[in-house]
């Protein structure tokens, strides 16, 4: 075997690289929730700050592929990783008591799989149209149609509702995910009790801050 | 006390096996888990049934042998004991208690509540160890200066007494407590740099190949630990093994 598969197909190796992918994509978190609250403060920097992203050059054809490369690889590898930790005992438990760790823990599944269907209806709601607009139709860039399309979205009671239950299960996953990934990488140190209180942190406002966006658009329009 | 218990009986490793249901009365609180076994297997063999194996040895906390899942937890209801260490006062008159083997693929049971935990050996044999000069000219251990801080390091994880408990309390049957423990107590001290570079590489292979799982960080492992070993063992562990694949 090559270094290459050696390394990753390790458990330990395995771990890092989906540390790595969800490292990043706790960045881009960041970034996008960041953006999105623009549109509850001015809809004009709103629109500012989308048409930036969505016509730089470098944003479309170098992030935006790493993005989706992440998102896949993390899904994939965390199913693969599930398979064969649930292979790893063949017969269960008569009685299991698992009070000694979290249940977001050992759960992590569960919330990325409604993760993972949040993200195919964010998918069909903005990213496809969005793709349909600029690179299918080849409509012409008009640099404010992107908060109205924004609030047009929040006008489903059901679709603001999805998000919201989403968004629980996106703070529950990073609740303990984030930092595990630290963990990960090899990093626990006299420092790591005091980070850990951030990423709980980080796991609660990124969450509230989207919640805050949908339920503003939506008792808003 | 009386107690219902349902312990999992199986003849042997190819057998599917069963929990079965005994009455066990006046159970005195003072005895050790253990010696209440021992009771019901004394009972069992006057009825001329066959006794509930399980493993035992030192019966003071040290060995790693006595295994078992009570009510669901590796070494039953209470933190930093081994089974031997248990005591029936830990439990009320009329409990139902579950007793079963430690489950995981690496841990295949052989008889009853005996499961075969030679996977931990086979991963010592991938790296456990060191290598030292024996020619005659050894160099006395004494005369290697360590840091204090080291030290203790290495000493809380060579408390880790391979009775995979953690193996058992992890949702994926994972081994990396263990592993973690045995690579760290080399890893932070001088003697056990000849090999730093292959030995998380190789006891991760090893780990891998007996079948446990990856380390989801829950923390389940140590939380059941006899021994209290760390989860920044476990940090350390994936240092070192990146090290080995990036350094
Ligand atoms: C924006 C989306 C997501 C973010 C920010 C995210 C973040 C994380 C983080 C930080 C971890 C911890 C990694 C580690 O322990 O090293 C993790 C683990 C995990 N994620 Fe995600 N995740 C996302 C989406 C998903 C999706 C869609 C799935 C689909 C199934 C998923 C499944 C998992 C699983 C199963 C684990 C646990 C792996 C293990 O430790 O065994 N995640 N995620
Ligand atoms: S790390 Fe703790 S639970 Fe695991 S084998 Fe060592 S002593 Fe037992
Ligand atoms: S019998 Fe030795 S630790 Fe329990």
């Amino acid at each position: 075997m090559s270094w290459f598969s050696r390394t990753f197909s390790s458990s330990v190796g395995r771990k890092f690289a989906m540390a790595l992918s969800a490292l990043f994509l706790i960045i881009f978190l960041l970034q996008h929730a960041t953006i999105n609250f623009l549109s509850v403060i001015s809809a004009d920097a709103f629109n500012e700050a989308s048409h930036f992203m969505g016509t730089n050059p470098l944003v479309q054809f170098l992030m935006q592929p790493i993005l989706i490369f992440a998102v896949v690889f993390h899904f994939i590898m965390g199913f693969v990783l599930e398979a064969k930790n649930r292979a790893s005992r063949p017969i269960k438990y008569f009685k299991k008591d698992t009070g000694n760790a979290t249940w977001v823990s050992q759960n992590m599944i569960y919330s990325g799989l409604v993760i993972l269907a949040f993200l195919a209806l964010h998918f069909i709601d903005f990213w496809i149209p969005e793709m349909d607009y600029k690179y299918v139709q080849q409509l012409p860039e008009d640099p404010d149609r992107y908060y109205e399309e924004l609030v047009h979205k929040f006008q489903s009671p059901l679709r603001t509702g999805v998000y919201v239950i989403s968004f629980v299960l996106l703070g529950l996953h990073l609740w303990h995910g984030f930092q595990s990934s630290i963990q990960s990488v090899g990093i626990n140190n006299r420092f790591t009790p005091g980070f850990k209180k951030v990423t709980e942190a980080f796991a609660v406002v990124i969450p509230f801050v989207f919640i805050l966006i949908a339920v503003f658009h939506f008792f808003n329009h | 006390m009386d107690l219902k218990l349902k312990i999992w009986r199986q003849k042997n490793a190819s057998d599917k096996g069963k929990m079965v249901n005994y009455d066990m009365k006046n159970v005195s609180p003072d005895m050790s888990f253990l010696e209440m076994l021992d009771v019901l297997n004394n009972e069992l063999i006057e009825k001329g049934e066959e006794p509930v194996a399980f493993d035992h040895d030192c019966r003071e906390g040290i060995c790693g042998m006595c295994s078992l899942q009570i009510n669901g937890r590796p070494h039953g209801p209470d933190t930093a004991i081994t089974t031997c260490q248990l005591h029936m006062r830990k439990f009320k008159d009329g409990d139902t208690i579950y007793i079963e083997p430690f489950r995981s693929k690496a841990f295949p049971v052989i008889k009853d509540l005996i499961v075969d935990r030679s996977s931990f050996d086979r991963i010592q044999h991938a790296g456990g160890y060191i290598s030292v000069n024996t020619s005659g000219n050894t160099q006395d251990a004494n005369a290697i200066p360590v840091n204090k801080d080291d030290a203790d390091k290495a000493f809380d994880a060579a408390t880790c007494i391979g009775c995979g408990a953690c193996v058992a309390a992890c949702k994926n049957s994972s081994a990396m407590l263990f592993v973690s423990a045995k690579v760290s107590q080399f890893a932070l001290l001088p003697q056990g740099q000849i090999e730093r570079k292959t030995r998380a590489e190789n006891m991760v292979a090893q780990m891998d190949a007996e079948g446990f799982g990856a380390c989801t960080n829950t923390g389940a492992c140590a939380a059941e630990c006899p021994k209290e070993i760390s989860l920044t063992n476990i940090a350390r562990l994936n240092r070192e093994f990146l090290k080995s694949k990036f350094g």
